[in-house]
């Protein structure tokens, strides 16, 4: 059974529906007044995601272009940046992740309040980018948290960014509410290798589940 | 050049003299005769030198050092001074700390990088890496997978330790940071108005700010290491990653460096494209002071008219080069690629459109008595404060020092352009932004009095495919929108530097912090650091 079709301004449905992960998603369908009323949430919360105030370099510079007039992030719901990551649903890793910083982020993902998504803006989020050889350089975010969107770029365009936050958009309104994204537990963390003297205090909970 | 040989080397005999013409002195010193020269250095009439430009660590091969370049505001003139440290097991040379204060960040800057401990530093940390970093990265011998990634939260101590001398042997003591009582609050990394990652603990009393202990890294990249294995046109990419908003400016002078290195000529076109691009991304970047700046006071218009304004200048920088943040314009012997047809035209439109925007911000936020309130007379840096501290561009032009490289070391074209020097006299919060915004204008004239002279001819003069540098040490520094950037390369006669040195401009902003903030309320803090107007990757690199 199909679950539904999602309406997206100025995406054809057969675009958007040409993604092997909603497959994935659909495989298990779901009743008619559930998905219904999934499909009202999911209206809601992909169209106020909020933001957290996140950013370490040049990307994030581009990310306030985009919450300025010309490019203008609120008209897709995006307006409201947070600096507390108890308010945000959503982290935009914007810039370098260094061996410094990775605590100090995996820390900031760990406060937010599920469901929460993540979007890697730019070369260095994505694998270390342009500083790929560095001795103090996180080889990609998501060696320690999981990414929902990538958008490379060095900086990313601010269409691009518009473009990722779209994307997670579509991800967010394909999704089940009841019964799996209200319940989300956080089990598809990956952590990286670490070694076992320096297994880091946080992580025991993540390793009982896998 | 004489008087100052022979005051060094009637108190130092053993100082070995470097003779290159039309280029400062150069002397290498013995670490304990450094010791005795360093207060003639500052306090003799004849030499005075009162600005510490830079201090460069270095890897010698068998030994480990430091490069002291000296700057003389008074009489103008300028000394390198080499000194190595006796055993590369534990290296050890005296501190600069107590007498040129920027001293006391480049000094934990080097202890960092190559483990050298200076005696008498008053608070031997590591700045960037982390306090459990194992090795030294930037020694030749450092293996980078002594360093895996760790999760766990860093603990910060509350203590710190101290290098002493005894009676030619050195103890270690300690030095307390923050009493138990004491009440301290982080800010950051993780906030928003410390204008990146950066983190200050700041000791409160009430609403007073006692102390503010930053601590800097958190992007730290380690650009400088990565040059070292690349090529010199590799290395271009890496400047306009430092200081974004200065993009062009930092390249630029890297750019400068080589060329001038290579004794190459650069075509007189390309030298107008770099100018007028330099001062583009100073109105660009300094337009986004206003706009970031305002928002800290908690004025949100303008930060929309702010990159209201950014944005046409980004549409001027995309035609031409194609990217808008970051631009790989410069290469090696000039630009990349040819000025768009259009450029002329839009970038006239711009310096004609953009006065009557200014008035209009003027307006709207200068005036306002609850900005004037919260600027006026916050954060007082005083002209000694600012050399001793080596601060540089709009922050020093606003306590009434004199520092553009533009005009005092022109470099490029800028001794053919006229443009005024803005000096401020208060040093205060309110001053910093006016000097910048007076920027804005003298950068619109530049720009004006050189559209119309454009030569023709090549963008770009032609290079070898594999560049290589003579052998020697090159140093060469550009006014970018925050300060003086210099760019120091020792090279060994191949196609990689073998050092390669950033001066970053924000690194004595970031230091001065908690002199300007000390006694102010901690509002106060987020005004003053709004108004040094920091980039912070560029302090990390």
């Amino acid at each position: 059974m199909e679950i539904r079709k999602p309406k997206i301004k100025g995406l054809p449905y057969e675009e958007f529906n040409d993604n092997e992960y909603i497959e994935t998603l659909r495989k298990n369908g779901v009743g008619v007044v559930m998905g219904n009323l999934d499909s009202i949430i999911n209206w809601g919360r992909s169209n106020s995601l909020w933001p957290l105030t996140f950013a370490t370099s040049c990307c994030g510079i581009e990310f306030m272009s985009v919450g300025a007039a010309r490019y203008d992030f609120a008209r897709f719901g995006f307006e409201v940046a947070r600096a507390s990551p108890r308010q945000a649903d959503m982290i935009m890793v914007a810039g370098t992740i260094v061996n410094k910083m990775a605590p100090v982020l995996y820390r900031l993902y760990e406060q937010m309040a599920d469901p929460k998504y993540v979007i890697a803006v730019g070369g260095c989020a994505i694998s270390g980018g342009p500083f790929s050889k560095s001795y103090n350089v996180l080889q990609g975010v998501d060696k320690i948290i999981p990414v929902d969107v990538y958008i490379p770029g060095c900086p990313p365009r601010p269409e691009a960014l518009l473009y990722g936050m779209m994307q997670l958009q579509r991800k967010v309104k394909v999704e089940r509410f009841f019964g799996d994204v209200n319940k989300k537990e956080p089990k598809n963390c990956r952590l990286p290798e670490i070694r076992p003297e320096e297994k880091p205090v946080f992580a025991s909970k993540y390793q009982d589940n896998e | 050049m004489s008087t100052i040989k022979s005051i060094i080397q009637e108190i130092c005999p053993q100082a070995v003299f470097q003779e290159t013409e039309n280029a400062p002195v150069q002397v290498r010193l013995q670490a304990a005769e450094l010791a005795k020269l360093l207060k003639p250095l500052r306090e003799d009439a004849a030499l005075q030198f009162d600005y510490l430009e830079d201090l460069v660590g270095m890897d010698f091969g068998e030994k480990l050092g430091v490069i002291y370049r000296l700057y003389s505001t008074v009489h103008n003139h300028r000394i390198i001074i080499e000194c190595q440290a006796e055993s590369r097991q534990e290296p050890e040379l005296p501190t600069l700390s107590h007498i040129w204060a920027i001293a006391n960040f480049y000094e934990r800057e080097v202890f960092d990088f190559f483990g050298i401990h200076f005696i008498g530093h008053p608070d031997m940390r590591r700045l960037f890496l982390r306090s459990d970093h194992v090795g030294y990265p930037l020694r030749k011998d450092y293996d980078p997978a002594s360093n895996p990634l760790k999760l766990d939260a860093e603990c910060l101590p509350d203590d710190t330790s101290v290098y002493v001398d005894h009676d030619g042997k050195t103890q270690i003591e300690g030095h307390t940071l923050f009493e138990k009582d004491e009440y301290v609050v982080n800010i950051g990394p993780q906030h928003p108005a410390t204008h990146g990652v950066l983190h200050f603990q700041v000791s409160l009393q009430g609403e007073i700010v006692k102390k503010v202990d930053v601590h800097c890294g958190y992007i730290h990249r380690g650009i400088e290491k990565m040059c070292e294995s690349m090529t010199y046109p590799q290395t271009l990419a890496m400047t306009d990653r430092l200081d974004y908003l200065s993009a062009h400016q930092n390249r630029h002078a890297l750019c400068a460096c080589i060329e001038d290195a290579m004794g190459m000529e650069v075509p007189r076109r390309a030298q107008y494209i770099r100018v007028l691009m330099d001062e583009l991304s100073r109105i660009q970047s300094h337009l986004l002071f206003y706009a970031t700046f305002c928002m800290d006071l908690g004025a949100l218009t303008p930060f929309f008219y702010g990159f209201r304004d950014r944005e046409k200048i980004l549409n001027i920088f995309e035609d031409t080069t194609g990217g808008r943040l970051i631009q790989n314009y410069n290469v090696i012997g000039g630009v990349a690629r040819d000025l768009h047809p259009d450029f002329i035209k839009k970038t006239r439109e711009f310096v004609e459109y953009l006065p009557g925007v200014l008035k209009e911000y003027h307006d709207v936020f200068t005036n306002n008595v609850i900005f004037r309130q919260r600027s006026k007379g916050i954060g007082l840096l005083s002209r000694e404060q600012a050399l001793s501290f080596g601060i540089t561009g709009p922050t020093a032009r606003a306590s009434n020092l004199a520092c553009d490289v533009r005009k005092h070391n022109p470099y490029s074209i800028y001794s053919e352009v006229l443009f005024k020097e803005v000096l401020y006299k208060n040093g205060d919060c309110l001053d910093r932004y006016m000097v910048r915004m007076d920027e804005i204008e003298q950068s619109l004239s530049i720009i004006s009095q050189l559209l119309d002279k454009i030569p023709q001819g090549d963008y770009c003069a032609k290079t070898k495919p594999v560049i290589k540098l003579p052998e020697g040490r090159f140093f060469k520094s550009v006014e970018t929108a925050r300060g003086e950037f210099g760019v120091f390369i020792e090279s060994r006669g191949e196609k990689y530097p073998y050092r390669l040195k950033f001066h970053p401009p924000c690194l004595p902003l970031v230091s001065v912090v908690d002199t300007l903030a000390s006694g102010n309320k901690i509002a106060d803090l987020i005004t003053i650091g709004a108004s040094l107007d920091y980039v912070v990757p560029d302090i990390d690199r």
